[in-house]
């Protein structure tokens, strides 16, 4: 919203400066965006008079002037046709910048005469393109300042713009007057009165109006006969323009004119135009507009239109027709001033896309009981700018009943806000911003349709009070002491797993959590009930199924950037489903690449599974996973399926690690091989009791004793079966079983045959191992592994 | 007697010029071995009278005695040049690379929201949660925001697919953080302190803007907390937060429909050579919105607005991020750039705490 001071001050009788009424308007919650003030280039020149002036010795075209100033006399060479004696002229000194010409000043010489400044035209202070001369003034004293002089006498050409932004639940602020209702309830000066004085008709009218939707409850018409569209006054044409508005004609100017200044949008057709009555309904399906900014629409049925005999000739409350639109040639107007529904007025503007000054209006709501004050006062302006005779008004409809009020509960403003604020005081905001009070009720002004409680009326009292008053007031603890632990087990975790994986020299990424199909549906997602109905880009079309493809796109692009090497992390929620909730926590890690660069010592390696599975362990530990967990192959189809793994508790999965499917990497552009783990932390146990206390430690001080087996087992053997198979040959005894070699010869290759080398580390307790315990171990060991797997000791 | 010291002489000298352990060796064995020079004259003593015995004897077990130091001293001088021979052959070029190690980081908003957690668990928040697709009554409608509302429009919402049959409004992808304001009551009632950080999704791509952001909402429900409280919280956070000594906060009235007062949040700051400082300068900078609770929300949580009232406000993870680190584009948070992961990323052990500042 748009408006110049000296439009403002038509309604506000005020002396207040533009910065405290800046100030006051964001204070106010209409937070100014930006202000155009022609004035503040100009601050520093003065009136200044011309006391004798002659033929510069060396130049034809110039003058030596001696000039009074507010420093005493001095000497000015000037180069304007008109620089004589006796005339009050703008002085720019030396030290001042001159806007039109871009120049700072300095004491020149110009043809071996000193000059100590300049007197200005209008284009080089950037008040017109007049530059045929020097500014001559009619008054003005010697030292005044010009700003003063142009404030006084042309007010409009240095008229500050104001720019504010406006809040949705403030419609009565989209016109000039009810921005001048706020600063006048802030005090800045006195709302000037708006007097409406009817307009007699002086003939019936001819043109009738029928409201067939409910969409439209009011509706005033009346036909002006014998008026002249010609170009409206400068004064209009000026505001319009300061407001970026191109002024077009009287009569159109007029409606713009109303829109802004007293938040009513008004319509003139061309009665000429004008076939039979007109008719308010909805609009059916198949009819068409040609609008006014020359698109046709396709109107659908609840759309608003205004029609006659032709057709649709207007969409109410949004736009008019160009077929009965008026133009200069115009001669008889039909003026409307209407109350359209804010919801509708939105759904049809959003459905036809159109954004213009009426729709944002309506949509916001207007006030409906100024629609007959309304088509009044813009009556009295036609005729005072065009000319011609009115018709009688007719309202169809009735105005919307707004009437409503709430309890004002003065103790409760003070509590809520936390700011001393008198009963009285809170009372008077209320009534200078129109709301009528009866004891504590509060009535709401039809202007006001965002008031719809008694935490409304706290509101407008608190800013009108101000809130960059407000002090800041401690909020004292709920509980006294020492602050409770507050995250709960599940966002320890989280933390937990991030720290944890950062440490183990991963880096961390955000990644978007929408992704596309293609990429989503190799991962197991994809589906409509995961897709995003409007999409920002084709990239970002379905909610992710999983962390995967968005860390492998990322490892992509930095592949393409020349980083061979990489771990990356992400910890955040993949989308099940398309249903609230149907999201679940991962932390996934990526390693693709080596180990290292390469280096003198040759730690350079191919990362590969039981990386991942290391890491994937480390971060299952940290969030307190069991160390006993069963590791099965049911992995999803984006791994490797001989290289890859589960990490459960029975059938609940802890965590899949394991090489991504090299078609994967080949469909998401990944140079691999890519090693990779994503861990479910919320399906992980939580312990049963919680308590900081540690079971107690049990050391032996008898010596440990390991030994060593070597078994042939079939290829497939799994090795963790044949560890468990050890460890429960005696567990008592067995402290713990770690395989140390794998092993095919050729000739085991051939037979279908690998060695497994384990070592078992025996912690006797009560007495020492004898030579013998340890061959009866030994042996149930060979025995367990054997029965187990079908091994056999290596010979 | 002579005898003595020309042994003496002659097997101190060889040890001497013994040049490595197995002459020392020999040199042992044909003095003090069983059947060496020094031994066979023991054996001699028992021919000798008693007093000669007891002299000579005497000064064969010194002798004996001061060959054994000998011997052992040379062995380890002996030792010592050897280990000084070797250590002179064992030169390396330390100036070469150390081995590899991986340096992990943690992402800007990762490290954020932990700081935020810590500052307002000392305030007694907890951290609450809520889904990310949410339905439009917990996104909108519970907040005050009725369908047509034109607040709704401006919310550049993302809306999920509905299949066809299903008449249920579409869900959304949550647009603000506030639905976890009516989560969260409807869970625990009032009083309460949480806030509740998390990702949120605006139809919204440029310079400044990226579909999906980062939000942290804030809910202090009680019998009297007031605007004023609000204010004190804010600067509070923003003073621990910006680790700066003071802030000064400016509210700033406005609208949002869950609030009411609604307020606006600038803070003072200055902008020198394109470095921002908060709590000194001229300018001000919108850092947030927030307000009293609006009675509706209350409601429509469940929760008596005649009898409980409170604040909430929601602020930018991201844009605080920026602020305070430095930090000059948003789109690149979710680029995973590796070089700014590691430029802008913080180390696994920088964990936020109040002892020890929250940055290092």
């Amino acid at each position: 919203m748009k408006f110049t001071l000296s439009w403002l001050k038509t309604h506000l009788d005020t002396s207040a400066s533009l910065d405290d009424i800046a100030y006051a308007l964001t204070d106010l919650g209409l937070e100014v965006e930006g202000i155009h003030d022609p004035a503040s280039k100009l601050k520093t020149f003065t009136l200044a008079k011309v006391l004798h002036a002659e033929q510069h010795p060396d130049a034809d075209r110039l003058r030596v002037c001696r000039v009074m100033t507010d420093e005493g006399e001095k000497q000015i060479v000037c180069g304007a046709p008109n620089a004589r004696e006796g005339i009050t002229v703008v002085l720019c000194k030396p030290g001042d910048y001159v806007p039109g010409i871009d120049v700072t000043l300095g004491v020149g010489k110009i043809r071996g005469v000193e000059s100590h400044g300049m007197m200005a035209s209008e284009r080089e202070l950037e008040l017109s393109e007049e530059h045929d001369g020097i500014i001559e003034l009619p008054s003005g004293e010697v030292g005044d300042k010009f700003t003063d002089w142009l404030a006084q006498n042309t007010p409009e050409k240095i008229d500050p713009m104001i720019h504010i932004k406006i809040t949705p639940n403030r419609p009565d602020a989209l016109g000039v007057r009810g921005i001048a209702r706020d600063l006048a309830a802030r005090g800045l000066g006195t709302l000037k009165p708006l007097a409406v004085e009817p307009v007699a008709g002086q003939f019936p009218n001819p043109i009738t109006l029928r409201l067939e939707t409910e969409a439209c409850p009011l509706f005033a018409g009346r036909v002006i006969r014998g008026v002249k569209n010609g170009p409206s006054p400068e004064w209009l044409q000026a505001r319009l323009k300061a407001i970026g508005l191109r002024p077009i004609s009287a009569l159109v100017d007029i409606t713009n004119l109303f829109t802004f200044d007293l938040n009513r949008p008004l319509h003139v057709f061309d009665a000429a135009k004008v076939a039979g009555d007109l008719v308010v309904r909805s609009a059916r399906a198949g009819e068409e507009l040609l609008a006014l900014d020359g698109k046709t629409y396709a109107l659908r049925e609840g759309m608003v239109v205004i029609t006659d005999d032709n057709g649709v000739e207007s969409l109410g409350g949004i736009m008019g027709g160009e077929v009965s639109g008026c133009d200069e040639t115009t001669t008889d107007v039909y003026l409307e001033a209407a109350y359209f529904d804010p919801i509708t007025t939105a759904t049809t503007g959003r459905a036809l896309k159109i954004n213009s000054d009426a729709r944002y209006r309506f949509e916001r709501g207007i006030d409906p009981a100024f629609t007959v004050p309304g088509i009044e006062l813009a009556t009295r302006m036609i005729l005072d700018l065009c000319g011609g005779t009115p018709s009688d008004v007719q309202v169809a409809g009735a105005v919307p009943d707004t009437a409503r009020a709430y309890r004002l509960d003065t103790d409760r403003v003070v509590s809520l806000v936390g700011m001393e604020i008198a009963a009285h005081d809170q009372r008077a905001t209320l009534e200078s911003l129109g709301f009528r009070l009866e004891g504590d009720m509060a009535h709401v002004p039809s202007w006001r349709p965002d008031v719809l409680g008694e935490a409304d009326l706290i509101e407008e009292i608190a800013r009108v009070a101000s809130l960059t008053k407000l002090e800041g007031r401690p909020l004292p603890r709920a509980v006294a002491g020492v602050p409770l632990p507050i995250l709960t087990p599940l966002q320890q975790r989280e933390k937990a797993a991030r720290r944890t994986l950062a440490a183990l020299g991963y880096n961390e990424c955000v990644t978007y959590s929408f992704i596309n199909a293609r990429d989503a549906a190799l991962f197991g997602g994809g589906t409509d009930a995961v897709r995003v109905e409007n999409p920002i880009s084709s990239e970002m079309t379905h909610l992710r199924p999983d962390l995967l493809p968005g860390l492998l796109r990322a490892a992509a692009r930095n592949q393409a950037r020349g980083f061979a090497d990489m771990a990356l992390f992400e910890v955040g929620p993949a989308f099940a489903g398309g249903e609230p909730g149907e999201q679940v926590l991962l932390a996934t890690g990526l390693l693709v690449g080596a180990a290292a660069a390469r280096d003198p010592y040759g730690s350079r390696r191919a990362l590969d599974v039981f990386d991942a599975k290391a890491d994937a362990e480390a971060v299952l530990s940290a969030i307190g996973a069991p160390a006993k967990v069963q590791v099965s192959r049911k992995v999803a189809g984006w791994w490797h399926p001989g290289r890859s793994g589960v990490i459960g508790l029975g059938p609940n999965v802890l965590a899949t690690f394991g090489e991504v499917h090299p078609r994967i990497l080949n469909a998401l552009d990944v140079k691999g091989p890519a090693v990779a783990f994503t861990i479910q932390i919320a399906n992980v146990p939580l312990p049963k009791v919680k308590t900081p206390t540690r079971p107690a430690l049990k050391i032996s001080d008898l010596q440990a004793v390991e030994r060593d087996f070597a078994f042939v087992v079939d290829a497939g053997t799994e090795a963790l079966t044949l560890v468990n198979a050890a460890a429960g040959a005696d567990k008592a005894l067995i402290e713990s079983v770690r395989v140390f070699d794998q092993f095919a010869s050729e000739a085991q290759k051939a037979e279908g045959k690998k060695s497994l080398a384990i070592t078992v580390r025996l912690q006797p307790e009560g007495k020492t191992l004898t030579d013998k315990d340890i061959e009866a171990v030994s042996a149930k060991i060979v025995e367990k592994v054997a029965k187990a797997t079908g091994a056999a000791l290596r010979s | 007697m002579d005898g003595i010291d020309t042994l003496r002489g002659k097997y101190l000298e060889s040890i001497t010029g013994a040049g490595d352990e197995s002459a020392l060796e020999e040199i042992r064995l044909s003095a003090l071995g069983k059947k060496g020079e020094i031994s066979l004259k023991m054996r001699e003593l028992g021919k000798m009278t008693p007093e000669e015995r007891q002299t000579t004897g005497a000064a064969l077990n010194r002798l004996k005695d001061e060959l054994d130091a000998a011997l052992r001293a040379r062995k380890v001088s002996l030792a010592d040049a050897a280990l000084d021979e070797r250590l002179r052959s064992e030169w390396l070029d330390v100036t070469l690379p150390s081995r590899p190690r991986r340096f992990g980081t943690i992402h800007p908003v990762s490290q954020v929201m932990e700081e935020l957690t810590a500052i307002f668990a000392d305030m007694g928040f907890s951290v609450a949660e809520g889904p990310q697709v949410e339905s439009d009554w917990y996104n909108f409608d519970a907040l005050n925001i009725p369908p047509e509302h034109p607040a709704r429009q401006e919310h550049d919402t993302f809306f999920m697919h509905r299949a066809e049959g299903d008449t249920r409004p579409p869900h959304v992808l949550r647009t603000h953080t506030s639905p976890v304001q009516i989560r969260a009551l409807e869970a625990n009632g009032a009083p309460i302190r949480v806030i509740a950080p998390g990702r949120v999704y605006r139809m919204d791509m440029d310079q400044t803007h990226t579909p999906m952001f980062h939000q942290v909402e804030g809910l202090a429900i009680d019998k009297d907390i007031s605007m004023a409280n609000l204010k004190w919280v804010l600067e509070e956070f923003c003073r621990a937060f910006f680790e700066v000594p003071s802030v000064e906060l400016r509210f700033r009235a406005s609208h949002f429909p869950f609030t009411e007062p609604s307020a606006e949040v600038d803070i003072r700051c200055s902008w020198v050579n394109g470095q921002l400082k908060i709590g000194e300068g001229d300018s001000w900078m919108e850092i947030l919105g927030s307000g009293m609770v609006h009675p509706k929300v209350l409601q429509a949580a469940g929760v008596d607005p005649t009898q409980w009232q409170g604040f909430a406000f929601g602020m930018g993870i991201d844009r605080i991020a920026m602020l305070k680190y430095g930090i000059p584009d948003l789109r690149a948070f979710f680029e995973s750039d590796l070089r700014w992961l590691r430029h802008y990323g913080f180390a696994a052990l920088d964990m936020p705490d109040l002892a020890g500042g929250l940055s290092r």
